[in-house]
C-alpha cells in the first residue's frame, strides 16, 4: 500500500475499455453496483475504433456495423448510464489481499491511484505475435509491422506504412488488411499460410479472389532483408509436418512485411496474482461465471480466450458483470460441485473451463483440424450436434441448459465423423 | 591556443576517449560518426558485459590483458558518476568434464597474473548453491565475483552527454571520406559535409578503422567482422543470477548464458568469420541462432519453448589482424592515433583506452595537458517511469502530466521518459528522429510485444517534436522510414 498516493474505493474496476471492458462495465452499473472502468488509451473501444472494415454486431445489436460503430455504441450506452471511466489510465498492478479486497493502482496524467474494489473484472485483450516469436531471421529492419500495428497507421494516424506488401497469415486480421492495402493501391504481393488451408472465415478468404492476391498455403516466411527497409523476403513450402521442404525456397520481393501470426491474451498481470493459466486458450482457468481461479477476479473478452466475433466478447463482458455481482453480494461464489469440462477429439481449446449446473451456459470452443459433416459429441450426456463444416478458424459456440450440465460430473466435448 | 582533437567514431571507444579528453583545457574535442545516434556500431549489439579480465593471454594480448582489468576498475567508478544501469553479479565458468579443471586453474592463473581480485574454484555443492538450476553435468567452476553488466548503448550515451556537457562538439550523420595529411602530420578531417580542422585525430572507427588508416596511409592491419548471434526471451522466462560461461576452447570463450540487466534471459553469442567487406552484414540465420540454442542448452537444459523468444539479434566484433588491440600514436603521421581492432573485452576497456589515449597524447605527441577548473564528471540518468514508486511518480506528473502516461505498456515507459529522450537526442546533436533512438534511451518496444502497440505512438511524438511528417519519422536513420506518404499517397500517385 501507499499511503501517498490517493485512494478511491469502488465495488468493481474493469480493468481494459475495449468491448468485453465496456459491457461489463454496462452490466455492472445496470445490476447497481459501483463501477470503475480503466482504459490506458485516449479514448474508448480498445481496437475498435481501427477496425473500419464492416461485419461487427451481427449478433449483439443484430445489425451489421463497423469496428467504430460498434464501439461507439457502447460507449454512448456506457456514458448514459453514468459509468465512471477514465481514459489515459494505466494499470500498473493488482493486488490480492483477501475475497472481497482488491487493491488496483493505476497510473493517468492526472495521477497514480490506488483502488480499492471487492472484484475486478480484467478485460485487457490481446497482443499480437510478432515476427521474432515465429522464427523470422535475417536483417531488424523498417517495413515489418504486426498486422493491428499496421492498422494502427493507416486507420488512427494516417500513414501508408508501403507499397509492395506480404502477408504472413491468412487468418481474419491478415485477410481484412489484405484488403485495407489494396484498397489503398498498394501491391498485395502474397498471403503467406503455414497450414493447409486459410485460416480465416469464409467470407473473409473470398477477399483474395475479389483483388486477386496470391494465396500460399503450407508455406511460411522465414527470412528478411533489406539495408534500412524490407526488400525481399523468403518464403519456403513446409510439408504436413510443417517442416521445412529443402530447395523449396524462393523470394519475393517487397518493401513491407505484415505478420499477422494470432493473438496471444494479455494476461501477465493476473499470473503475477497466482491466476491458473489453460496453456490450450492462453488466458485463464475459469467456471461459469468467468471467475478465474483467485475469487473476486473475473476475465472477459480476449483475455479469456481468442474471439472471433467481437459480439462473443461483449456477451462475456457481460456475464463476468453479473458473476462479479453475485459475487459482491454473497461474499464470494458460492462453492459447490463444479462439472469439469474436458476437451475430447480434435478439440483443441474450451472455455469456461468448470460448469455449475445452476445456469445455462455458451461454451466456447476451437477445433484443431477442418472437418465437414461431423458431430459434436458430448458422450457423457448423449448429447450430439451435427455441424455441417467446422474450421480452426472459427469458434464455436455452444449452449448448455443447466438440465443437461447437472446430469454428469464431467463433460467431455468432442468434434468426431457422424 | 587550443590543439584540435577529431575523433572517428562515437562507439564506446570514441565516446569515452572523448570524455576523458574533455577534461583538458587547452583541447578542444569533436567526435564524429557516421550513424545518425551515437553507439550504433560495434557497442550496439554485444553481450553487455564487464568481464573479470582472467581471460586475456598478458604474453599474446599485452594491450587487451592490462586495459581489460583496469577498465572493469574503472566502470565500477563511471557507472556511478554517469548513472549507467548496471548489475555487478559476478561470473561463473563452469566445468562439467575432469579436465576442464585444467583449463579453470590456468584461467586462475592468469587472472593472478593480471591482477583480477577475489576469484576461486568453487566445488559442486557451492556452485549449485549459487545457481540452483544449471545443468546437473556442472562438476564445479571458477567464480569471478568482478564481474558485471552494464547497458552497452545507454553507456555510450550517458558518456556522450558528460562529454557534451563537458564542451565536446559532436558531428552525427557525418560520414568521413577523407584524412588529410601535409608534411606527415595530420591537419584535418574531411567529410560529406566539409571540412573538420584537426592535429591530432583518433581513429576509433570500429569494423572501419582499417578504411580510416589507409586514408592516412596506414596499412599495415586490416579488421574483418566477427559475427555473433543472440537471443532473448521474455521477462517472465527465469534466468541465472550470475553471468554463465562454459569452460573456453582455444577458439571461443564460449555461448553465455545471463539474465541481462532488464530482466531478460539472453544466450549467445556463437563467433563467425566473415570476410572484411562483409561490415555491415548483421543479419541473423537459422543455423547460427541453433547453434547458440545448442550451445546455451549446454549450460542451462531448461530453455523455455520458442514461443518465450522476444527478440533475436547478431553483433560483430572488429578482429585485427594479431587480435591484440591496437592503441598507438602512428609514427609515420604525426597526430594520428589508432584505436583499433576493439573486439571483446572492448567495452570492459573502454575507459581504461581513453586514460592510455590521454597519456599517448601527453607521451608520444608532447601535448602537455592542462586541466579545466571545473570539470563535471557528473550526469544524470534520464527518468524512468518503472524505477518511480507511485508517490514519485505524482511528484513527476505535478511538473509534467506526461510522466503519467505511459506509452510503452510491456516495460512502463512514460510520456514524459520519451520527450525527455528526444531532448537528449536534441542535446546530443541527433539530427533525424528515430524510434531506435527512443528505444536504446527509454527501454520504449524492448518488451513482449516489441513495440506493435507504443511504436505508431511514439512515432507520432518524435514528429511532434522534430516538426517532420510522420510517416518520415525512421526506425533507425535514413532509408528506414515508418511510411512512405499518408494513406492516399499510392491512390494520389505522387509515392
Amino acid at each position: 500500500m501507499f499511503p501517498e498516493i490517493p485512494m478511491l474505493s469502488y465495488d468493481v474496476v474493469v480493468v481494459g475499455g475495449g468491448p468485453a471492458g465496456m459491457a461489463a462495465a454496462i452490466r455492472a452499473k445496470e445490476l447497481g453496483l459501483k463501477v470503475l472502468l480503466l482504459d490506458e488509451n485516449d479514448y474508448l473501444g480498445g481496437i475498435l475504433p481501427q477496425c473500419i472494415h464492416p461485419g461487427f454486431g451481427l449478433h449483439y445489436y443484430r445489425e451489421e456495423l463497423t469496428g467504430p460503430e460498434f464501439a461507439s455504441r457502447l460507449a454512448k450506452r456506457l456514458v448514459e448510464l453514468g459509468v465512471e471511466y477514465r481514459t489515459a489510465a494505466r494499470v500498473l498492478e493488482i493486488k490480492n489481499y483477501s475475497d472481497l479486497e482488491k487493491v488496483v493502482i493505476f497510473t493517468s496524467p492526472s495521477g497514480a491511484y490506488q483502488v480499492w474494489a471487492k472484484a475486478v473484472i480484467y478485460a485487457a485483450g490481446a497482443r499480437e505475435r510478432h515476427a521474432f516469436e515465429i522464427g523470422i531471421v535475417g536483417d531488424r529492419v523498417s517495413g515489418i509491422y504486426t498486422a493491428g500495428e499496421a492498422q494502427t497507421l493507416m486507420d488512427l494516424y494516417g500513414i501508408m506504412p508501403g507499397k509492395e506488401i506480404v502477408i504472413v497469415g491468412s487468418g481474419d486480421v491478415g485477410l481484412i488488411m489484405a484488403r485495407r492495402f489494396a484498397l489503398e493501391g498498394a501491391k498485395v504481393k502474397a498471403v503467406v499460410e503455414l497450414m493447409p488451408y486459410p485460416g480465416g472465415l469464409a467470407r473473409n478468404v473470398m477477399i483474395l479472389k475479389d483483388f486477386n492476391i496470391p494465396l500460399y498455403l503450407s508455406h511460411k516466411v522465414v527470412e528478411v532483408r533489406g539495408k534500412g527497409r524490407v526488400e525481399r523476403v523468403k518464403v519456403v513450402r513446409v510439408d504436413e509436418n510443417l517442416n521445412e521442404i529443402p530447395g523449396s525456397e524462393f523470394w519475393i520481393e517487397a518493401d513491407t512485411l505484415i505478420i499477422s501470426a494470432g493473438l496471444v491474451p494479455s494476461v501477465k498481470k493476473l499470473k503475477k496474482i497466482g491466476v491458473e493459466i489453460d496453456p490450450a486458450t492462453g488466458g485463464p482457468v475459469v467456471n461459469d461465471r468467468l471467475e478465474t481461479s483467485v475469487p473476486g477476479i473475473f476475465v472477459a473478452g480476449n483475455s479469456l480466450l481468442i474471439n472471433d466475433l467481437v459480439d462473443y466478447v461483449a456477451e462475456q463482458g457481460e456475464l463476468a458483470a453479473e458473476g462479479a455481482k453475485e459475487f459482491i453480494e454473497n461474499g464470494g461464489i458460492e462453492s459447490r460441485k463444479w462439472v469439469k469440462v474436458e476437451k475430447g477429439e480434435n478439440v483443441r481449446l474450451i472455455a469456461p473451463h468448470y460448469l455449475s449446473g445452476d445456469r445455462d451456459v455458451y461454451l466456447y470452443l476451437r477445433v484443431s483440424k477442418p472437418m465437414e459433416d461431423v458431430e459434436l459429441r458430448i458422450p457423457e450426456i448423449g448429447k450430439r450436434m451435427k455441424l455441417p463444416v467446422v474450421k480452426p478458424a472459427e469458434m464455436l459456440r455452444i449452449k448448455l441448459k443447466a438440465e443437461e450440465i447437472r446430469k454428469a460430473e464431467r463433460l467431455t466435448v468432442e468434434v468426431v465423423k457422424a | 591556443m587550443k590543439t584540435k582533437v577529431a575523433i572517428i567514431g562515437a562507439g564506446i571507444s570514441g565516446a569515452s576517449i572523448a570524455r576523458v579528453l574533455s577534461r583538458y583545457e587547452n583541447l578542444e574535442v569533436h567526435l564524429i560518426e557516421k550513424a545518425p545516434d551515437v553507439g550504433w556500431g560495434v557497442s550496439k549489439a554485444n553481450t553487455a558485459l564487464i568481464h573479470g579480465g582472467y581471460d586475456d593471454d598478458p604474453e599474446k594480448y599485452p594491450t587487451r590483458a592490462k586495459l581489460c582489468i583496469r577498465g572493469n576498475k574503472l566502470w565500477h567508478q563511471w557507472v556511478k558518476e554517469l548513472e549507467i544501469p548496471h548489475v555487478w553479479n559476478g561470473a561463473l565458468i563452469v566445468a562439467t568434464k575432469d579436465e576442464d579443471f585444467d583449463e579453470l586453474e590456468r584461467l586462475l592463473e592468469r587472472g593472478r597474473k593480471n591482477g583480477v581480485p577475489e576469484m576461486r574454484i568453487v566445488d559442486r555443492d557451492e556452485l549449485f548453491h549459487l545457481e540452483p538450476n544449471l545443468t546437473r553435468e556442472a562438476i564445479g567452476a571458477l567464480w569471478v565475483p568482478i564481474v558485471g553488466q552494464i547497458g552497452p548503448i545507454p553507456a555510450v550515451i550517458a558518456i556522450t552527454e558528460n562529454a557534451v556537457a563537458n564542451g565536446v562538439k559532436t558531428h552525427l550523420e557525418t560520414e568521413v571520406t577523407g584524412i588529410k595529411v601535409e608534411n606527415g602530420e595530420v591537419k584535418g578531417v574531411e567529410t560529406k559535409d566539409g571540412f573538420i580542422e584537426a592535429d591530432i585525430i583518433i581513429n576509433a572507427a570500429g569494423l572501419y578503422a582499417d578504411k580510416i588508416a589507409r586514408m592516412a596511409g596506414i596499412d599495415y592491419f586490416e579488421i574483418h567482422p566477427r559475427k555473433g548471434e543472440y537471443w532473448i526471451f521474455d521477462d517472465d522466462v527465469p534466468g541465472p543470477k550470475r553471468v554463465l560461461f562454459p569452460t573456453p576452447t582455444p577458439i571461443s570463450k564460449g555461448i553465455v548464458v545471463t539474465t541481462e540487466i532488464s530482466g531478460h534471459l539472453m544466450i549467445g553469442p556463437n563467433a563467425q568469420d566473415l570476410p572484411p567487406e562483409e561490415k555491415e552484414n548483421l543479419a541473423t540465420t537459422k543455423e547460427g541462432l541453433e547453434q547458440v540454442w545448442e550451445g546455451a542448452k549446454k549450460l542451462w537444459p531448461q530453455l523455455p519453448p520458442r514461443s518465450k523468444v522476444i527478440r533475436t539479434f547478431a553483433g560483430l566484433r572488429p578482429e585485427p589482424t594479431g587480435g591484440d588491440f591496437i592503441i598507438k600514436a602512428e609514427e609515420e603521421v604525426w597526430g594520428f592515433i589508432s584505436v583499433a581492432g576493439i573486439r571483446s573485452p572492448g567495452l570492459t576497456s573502454a575507459p581504461a583506452i581513453a586514460y592510455e589515449v590521454a597519456e599517448i597524447i601527453k607521451r608520444d605527441l608532447g601535448i602537455e595537458l592542462k586541466e579545466k577548473e571545473k570539470w563535471n564528471p557528473y550526469r544524470k540518468e534520464i527518468s524512468h517511469f518503472f524505477t518511480m514508486t507511485p508517490e514519485q511518480v505524482n511528484e513527476a506528473i505535478k511538473k509534467n502530466p506526461a510522466y503519467g502516461k505511459i506509452v510503452c505498456r510491456c516495460n512502463n515507459v512514460s510520456e514524459g521518459d520519451i520527450l525527455e529522450a528526444i531532448e537528449r537526442m536534441k542535446f546530443i546533436g541527433v539530427k533525424t528522429p528515430s524510434v531506435d533512438s527512443v528505444k536504446f534511451r527509454t527501454k520504449a518496444t524492448t518488451g513482449t510485444c516489441q513495440g506493435s502497440f507504443c511504436r505508431p505512438k511514439i512515432v507520432q511524438l518524435l514528429a511532434r517534436e522534430y516538426g517532420v511528417e510522420p510517416w518520415k519519422v525512421t526506425l533507425k536513420g535514413k532509408g528506414s522510414e515508418i511510411g512512405i506518404g499518408d494513406v492516399k499517397v499510392l491512390l494520389r500517385g505522387d509515392a
